[in-house]
């Protein structure tokens, strides 16, 4: 089955250009069908490959496929060629099993929409650009993938052209993460300069070579990779764009900006670990940004009133959790918190899409109210996402995840313990926000009418995914409960063995944060529902701690001075110049175009007199 | 019967030449342009003959025939054109024609 893996990429992009060039010419529901068949049967392909690398792993753990040889120029040979180990498995499984799940509510979802097969057309892209990336063999491959994510995700946010506001949410998350990806691209340079190749695998083996531990390559390189990964990931300082990608379509939302795309930052870290672990100081890096960014994405959270706002928020403070996780060098646990997150979060966002489908794309929570009763099937998953994401003991995919990031902080010395401090507070700050939106809008006075029914392709998907967020978790549990390690055992090939709390008060004080979340958020907004006063604390987490503000002081507002004030320096004038003599010449040349016929015969007798002339003095 | 000299013969054609130029330099009747444009065609028709006979050659004269051939076709062509711009300006000066100008 190994050899139909090029097809797990291929599908998606021929549904793509399927849809593309039947533009206007294919009914909705074939558009429908090639759009979401083509990532379902890729899905099975997937499954199928999994299931046999599960049953019989490959000699050292990984399956390459050579697909052609791009290109060899001055001693570096890049060929594009797709590599299945352990780490790429799990990520081709959640892209195209999510990725298939979601791609079926949002043909039910979009249905009526102006554009429909362009969505899908996009959408299709998207997973086969995801795939690329995860499964490509050497850095190229994998920025091809990264770039193409990147243009998927800007075309997706400003899906909805019509309004000036989405196209520039979609522009402003193209730039930011283009600084990220710029850093990136200098990372690979620099990687493939200093060691003579792409492939991802042959380029970690001549870092640990060549490079010893700290030395300041090593570290250069580990910080600008870092760069690539913060600004894909939407963590501290390059996380404005997320919440304001929420423009795109809810479906979008769910499978680029929460399940897949947003967390190709923490795949990249965890690919190149070994370069990480040659670079204490980027990998601490790491760590910090995964705190203090879920700290703040989730203090601002606390002071959202729209329902995808808040799952933005929630987003970019998980993917903080993951960065915590592969700070602290527990990358299992990064990658177990990655599965689970996908599950969850792609929930959460679905169901929060079928709540609004049904209220006429209100987003705004102190409009919803009482939604329990008169959307069961929407309010059930929400729950369970919201139980997820706030790590309800036991019960939840989302608890066991936490707690392996958690316990590998615990265990990582004094510096682990700070980060585990703020991993614990986040835990708090989770069950209260995420359970603000359930009480406010699930809960309490109905103020909206709802209509409709769903239909299956809603139903389905939000089934599969609540039984996923719930039984998630057990391929991994920790020592206290019965110590599963399917997920440790699968990576233990690609990634270094998890360091674990030995001891049980840690898993307790956290699970214990998480309940406690959850009750103040039922103490608090149980009652009343009633839009939350404007205090400045207020409005400082609504604006997300101000970064939009200060990078329009710091930036966006010089950059845009500069360019209005340079519009008409030196190196214009000569521009100026050239513009001018040749209109000069013009106006001079233009007279001898007179129309006249004897005029030009003129010219005509005077011309040869004079060659002939010339002829006969020479 | 002696043959007329070279130079004499040249110097005819160039004098005619230079007669039929004038002509269409100076008038401005687009009639008399083309006729001053008939005089230049035969004063090249006569440099042929006179070549072709001090070399004692038929081509000269053939040349002219070709010249002759053209002349006529040149003709009938210009005549169109200049009844069809009669009828435009109602007249037949050609500076009064200038719709091409840059």
């Amino acid at each position: 089955m190994h050899e139909l893996l090029w097809l797990v990429p291929t599908l998606p992009l021929l549904g793509s250009v399927i849809l593309m060039l039947g533009a206007g010419r294919l009914s909705i529901r074939a558009e429908a069908a090639a759009g979401a068949l083509s990532v379902g049967f890729a899905a099975v392909i997937a499954f199928t490959i999994a299931g046999g690398f599960l049953l019989s792993p490959p000699a050292g753990a990984a399956y390459e496929q050579t697909l052609w040889r791009w290109f060899d120029v001055g001693g570096l040979s890049v060929t594009i060629g797709l590599r299945l180990d352990p780490l790429s498995l799990v990520m081709m499984l959640v892209i195209t099993g999510v990725g298939f799940l979601i791609h079926l509510f949002a043909t039910e979802f979009m249905e009526g929409e102006e554009g429909y097969g362009r969505f899908f057309a996009y959408l299709n892209l998207f997973v086969a650009a995801m795939l690329l990336l995860v499964l490509g063999d050497n850095f190229l491959t994998l920025y091809t993938g990264w770039e193409g994510v990147g243009l998927c995700s800007y075309l997706l946010i400003g899906f909805w052209w019509r309004d000036p506001a989405n196209g520039l949410a979609a522009r402003k998350a193209f730039i930011v993460t283009r600084i990220g990806d710029t850093a990136l691209l200098i990372g690979l340079l620099l990687i493939a300069s200093r060691l003579g190749t792409l492939n991802i695998a042959g380029a970690m083996h001549n870092a640990a070579q060549s490079w010893p531990a700290g030395s300041p390559l090593a570290t250069l390189a580990a910080f600008l990779l870092l760069g690539g990964a913060v600004g894909k990931s939407a963590q501290l300082p390059l996380q404005t764009w997320l919440p304001d990608a929420m423009a795109g379509p809810t479906p979008v939302s769910a499978l680029i900006h929460a399940a897949t795309m947003v967390t190709a930052g923490v795949y990249l870290i965890a690919r190149t670990h070994a370069l990480f672990l040659l670079a204490p100081a980027a990998q601490y890096t790491v760590g910090g940004i995964g705190a203090a960014t879920l700290l703040l994405a989730g203090f601002s959270a606390l002071a959202q009133n729209d329902i995808k706002r808040i799952l933005a928020y929630s987003t970019m403070s998980q993917i903080g959790y993951m960065f915590l996780a592969l700070g602290v060098g527990a990358w299992g646990a990064a990658m177990f918190h990655l599965l689970t997150h996908a599950f969850f979060k792609a929930l959460l966002f679905l169901s929060a899409g079928a709540v609004t489908m049904r209220l006429h794309h209100e987003q705004d929570i102190f409009k919803m109210g009482g939604l329990a009763r008169r959307l069961p099937v929407a309010f059930w998953s929400f729950l369970i996402g919201s139980a997820a994401l706030a790590a309800l003991p036991l019960v939840t995919a989302g608890f066991y995840s936490k707690e392996a990031i958690l316990s590998g902080a615990w265990a990582d010395g004094s510096s682990g313990r700070v980060l585990w401090a703020a991993g614990v507070f986040g835990a708090f700050i989770t069950g209260l926000y995420i359970f603000r939106a359930v009480f406010i809008a699930f809960f309490g006075e109905a103020h909206t009418e709802v209509s409709g029914r769903y239909g299956w392709r809603v139903i389905l998907p939000l089934t599969v995914l609540s039984v996923l967020s719930v039984l998630g978790g057990l391929i991994e549990l920790p020592p206290a409960f019965g110590h599963v390690t399917l997920l440790s055992n699968l990576l233990a090939p690609v990634l270094p063995a998890t360091k674990e709390a030995a001891s049980v008060v840690p898993l307790l004080v956290a699970s214990l944060a998480g309940l406690l979340g959850i009750g103040l958020a039922a103490v608090l907004y149980w009652r009343p529902a009633r839009p939350p006063a404007e205090t400045p604390l207020w409005r400082f987490w609504h604006a997300a701690a101000g970064f939009d503000w200060l990078y329009g002081r710091l930036l966006v507002r010089p950059v845009l001075w500069a360019a209005r004030e340079g519009a008409d320096d030196v190196i214009d004038s000569v521009y100026d110049a050239i513009a001018w003599t040749a209109r000069t010449l013009h106006e001079q040349v233009r007279r001898t175009q007179s129309g006249r016929v004897r005029f030009y015969t003129a010219g005509l007798a005077i011309g040869s007199i004079s060659l002939i002339a010339i002829a006969m003095i020479r | 019967m002696t043959a007329i000299p070279l130079d004499q013969g040249l110097g005819l054609a160039a004098a005619l030449f230079a007669l039929g130029l004038a002509g269409v330099l100076v008038r401005r009747n687009l009639l008399f342009m083309l006729m001053s444009l008939e005089v230049m065609l035969n004063a090249a028709g006569v440099a042929f003959v006179v070549a072709g006979a001090r070399w004692a050659a038929a081509d000269g004269q053939i040349m002219f025939i070709l010249v002759l051939t053209f002349a006529a076709s040149e003709v009938s062509v210009g005549l169109a054109l200049i009844l069809l711009m009669h009828r435009r300006n109602s007249t037949l000066d050609a500076d009064a024609s200038y719709h091409l100008r840059g």
